[in-house]
């Protein structure tokens, strides 16, 4: 028994004093319950969503209007209206006036049920019908698993390989030669950079096969997004290695930065409705860009001019981050 | 006189609370093999650390030919650190091979591997090494830039005497290809075996430096006699011999052995256990600072 407090107090005193590692102990969790709270806080959530013509809505200019469970967007003018009815990202568009208008996507089962409720609120509205396929979830949900596989082998693959050549004294032995920092982080990158992108690939063909995957867009510009995303998350491993020698702080700095990029950018669920503070936080995250432009090339085939703003802000990050990387970078402990 | 390849001036190292080198000055010439020798904590792996252009140095320089430690320092000089870790899951020559790919000029793996008797051990894994195994990995990765300097900081520590004595026969084949080799150790006898010149530091300063046969000649006569300490009785401590006391033996130092030992025999000293025998290093440490070397 006093062997086994010796070793807890012990241990219990190696933690403490290793402040970095308590704090993100503490920090992480706090973080992810806040944030989760704020996004999936709050009232019920609508059932239906209603695009109407117009902005802002006047909820006075027809009775459907005041339907309840239902969230009512504003939509700039009928042509991008049309464009989320097809894509059954709203359940219906409408277009106050003598008669409504409203048009439905005869494919979506929801539209069916709005529909109803629409013609009981207000019987002359005009259909006129619309149709288009869904995006399955699965395939909404394929480029972000892709995008979370690539962070988190980034992320941990170099700043955990790094951190341990640091501590076993692999680095110092390295300093010991005519090596320099930039060479030896350069060769980081890249022997990083050509394993993810077999990965990404291999997955992505194998993956993409099995689930019967279409993909819409220029697959160059898949690669120059697949290229730029993962130099982005290597740069910021190399950041979070460069200097710290403790693994707990390291591990708790990864988390922090692996948690919010996973919930936040959107692999799983749109954050589109969530408060603005957590969408400006979210587009910060260069996870959200990167999906966010993998997303629009893979699923509406947007091009190189579309998604030129995420590689340029995925870019951006890589240099900053790599610069601050190797100018901070620690050969020994 | 030509230029030192190596060269110390003056070389100082604070940490917080403890000076580890406390103004350090000292020269090797080219092809020599230089020995820095202490205990555990004079001061060596600090000033080779220093040296090697690992630390820098709180003030002070260090000079390679003559010239500030620079790029070219780096491409010609050998490193083996007291404790080295290699990558995981590479092999004994995809090892080498690594670190030869970090230099401009060198020698073949295999000659590297040859040089250290390590071609039968090329395709095995490194962490499946014994430690004298890795210790001759660590050499080669150290000569695979075919250094003009090498430095080995304690490089038999933790070895057995077997793996030892190959281990020294191997820095003897290297020292006999002119290189120069700057050692530290707390064996003194693998300092005599090896070295053309010690320097002998403690608590951060040189206490003495030359070659060692001609500082044991300048600090011993020709021998010394050992007795257990219990068996050295208070009464002797007044007779005309000089002797040290060690922490289970007195150590008496006398250039006219008859004399001594009649002079002990008439003070009734039991010689029972008595051992004669010459000075070593060891013996000069414990003169030079009234401490042993490992204690």
């Amino acid at each position: 028994m006093r062997r086994l407090f010796a070793v807890w107090h012990a241990r219990n005193l190696e933690f403490l004093r290793d402040r970095g590692a308590l704090l993100f102990t503490l920090i992480l969790p706090l973080s992810i319950i806040v944030g989760m709270g704020f996004i999936f806080g709050g009232p019920p959530r609508p059932l239906f969503k209603v695009g109407v013509v117009g902005a802002p809505v006047n909820t006075l200019a027809d009775p459907f209007l005041h339907e309840r469970y239902t969230q009512f967007v504003p939509v700039e003018n009928i042509v991008a209206g049309l464009k989320e009815v097809r894509r059954q990202r709203i359940d219906l568009l409408f277009a106050p006036g003598d008669p409504p208008r409203y048009w439905v996507n005869t494919d979506s089962p929801k539209g069916y049920v709005i529909e109803k409720l629409l013609l009981a609120a207000d019987p002359q509205a005009h259909r006129l019908p619309v149709t288009g396929k869904a995006v399955r979830y699965i395939d909404w949900l394929f480029p972000g698993i892709l995008a979370m596989n690539l962070m988190f082998s980034c992320l941990f693959g170099v700043g955990y390989v790094v951190l341990q050549y640091r501590q076993s004294g692999f680095l110092k032995r390295l300093h010991a030669t005519p090596l320099t920092a930039f060479e030896f982080l350069t060769a980081q990158v890249f022997s990083r950079l050509s394993i993810i992108v077999f990965i990404t690939v291999a997955l992505y063909l194998g993956v993409g096969t099995l689930i019967g995957f279409h993909n819409s867009g220029n697959v160059a510009l898949l690669l120059l997004l697949l290229v730029l995303g993962s130099l982005s998350m290597i740069a910021l491993g190399l950041t979070i290695a460069a200097r710290f020698t403790s693994q707990e702080l390291v591990n708790g700095l990864l988390n922090l930065l692996t948690w919010p990029m996973m919930l936040l950018s959107g692999v799983w669920f749109s954050l589109a409705g969530s408060p603005r503070w957590v969408r400006w936080i979210a587009d910060a995250l260069p996870l959200t860009q990167l999906l966010h432009a993998a997303r629009a090339v893979m699923l509406y085939g947007a091009g190189l001019q579309q998604i030129a703003p995420n590689l340029l802000y995925l870019a951006a990050v890589t240099l900053v981050f790599l610069a601050f990387g190797a100018w901070s970078f620690k050969w020994r402990i | 006189m030509s230029t030192p390849i190596l060269e110390v001036r003056t070389l100082v190292k604070h940490y917080p609370g403890v000076t580890a080198v406390d103004g350090v000055s000292f020269a090797v010439p080219e092809g020599m093999c230089f020995g820095l020798l202490g205990p555990n904590g004079a001061g060596k792996t600090t000033t080779i650390e220093i040296m090697e252009g690992i630390l820098p140095p709180t003030s002070g320089e260090v000079r390679y030919r003559g010239e500030p430690l620079n790029a070219r320092f780096r491409e010609e000089a050998g490193i083996l650190f007291q404790a080295t870790a290699l990558q995981n899951f590479l092999t004994v020559h995809q090892s080498v091979a690594m670190f030869r790919g970090l230099y401009g000029r060198g020698l073949d793996v295999e000659e590297v591997l040859r040089l250290c008797s390590l071609e039968k051990l090329a395709h095995r894994d490194n962490r499946k090494l014994s430690g004298g195994q890795r210790q001759r990995l660590l050499l080669a990765v150290a000569l695979v830039n075919d250094p003009a300097v090498l430095f080995l900081d304690e490089p038999t520590t933790g070895l057995d005497p077997q793996a030892r004595r190959n281990f020294w026969e191997l820095v003897r084949s290297i020292k006999a290809q002119g290189k120069t080799i700057l050692l530290t150790t707390h064996y003194m006898e693998e300092a005599e075996m090896l070295c053309d010149e010690i320097a002998i530091m403690d608590r951060g300063r040189l206490i003495a430096q030359g070659p060692p046969e001609r500082l044991l000649r300048e600090h011993f006569a020709e021998v010394l006699l050992e007795l257990p300490r219990a068996e050295f009785p208070e009464s002797a401590r007044q007779l005309p011999i000089e002797f040290i006391e060690a922490s289970d033996r007195v150590e008496i130092t006398t250039d006219d052995l008859d004399a001594t030992l009649r002079t002990l025999i008439e003070a009734h000293v039991p010689l029972r256990n008595l051992r004669i025998r010459p000075a070593n290093l060891e013996d000069l440490f414990l003169e030079l600072t009234g401490r042993e070397l490992r204690s």
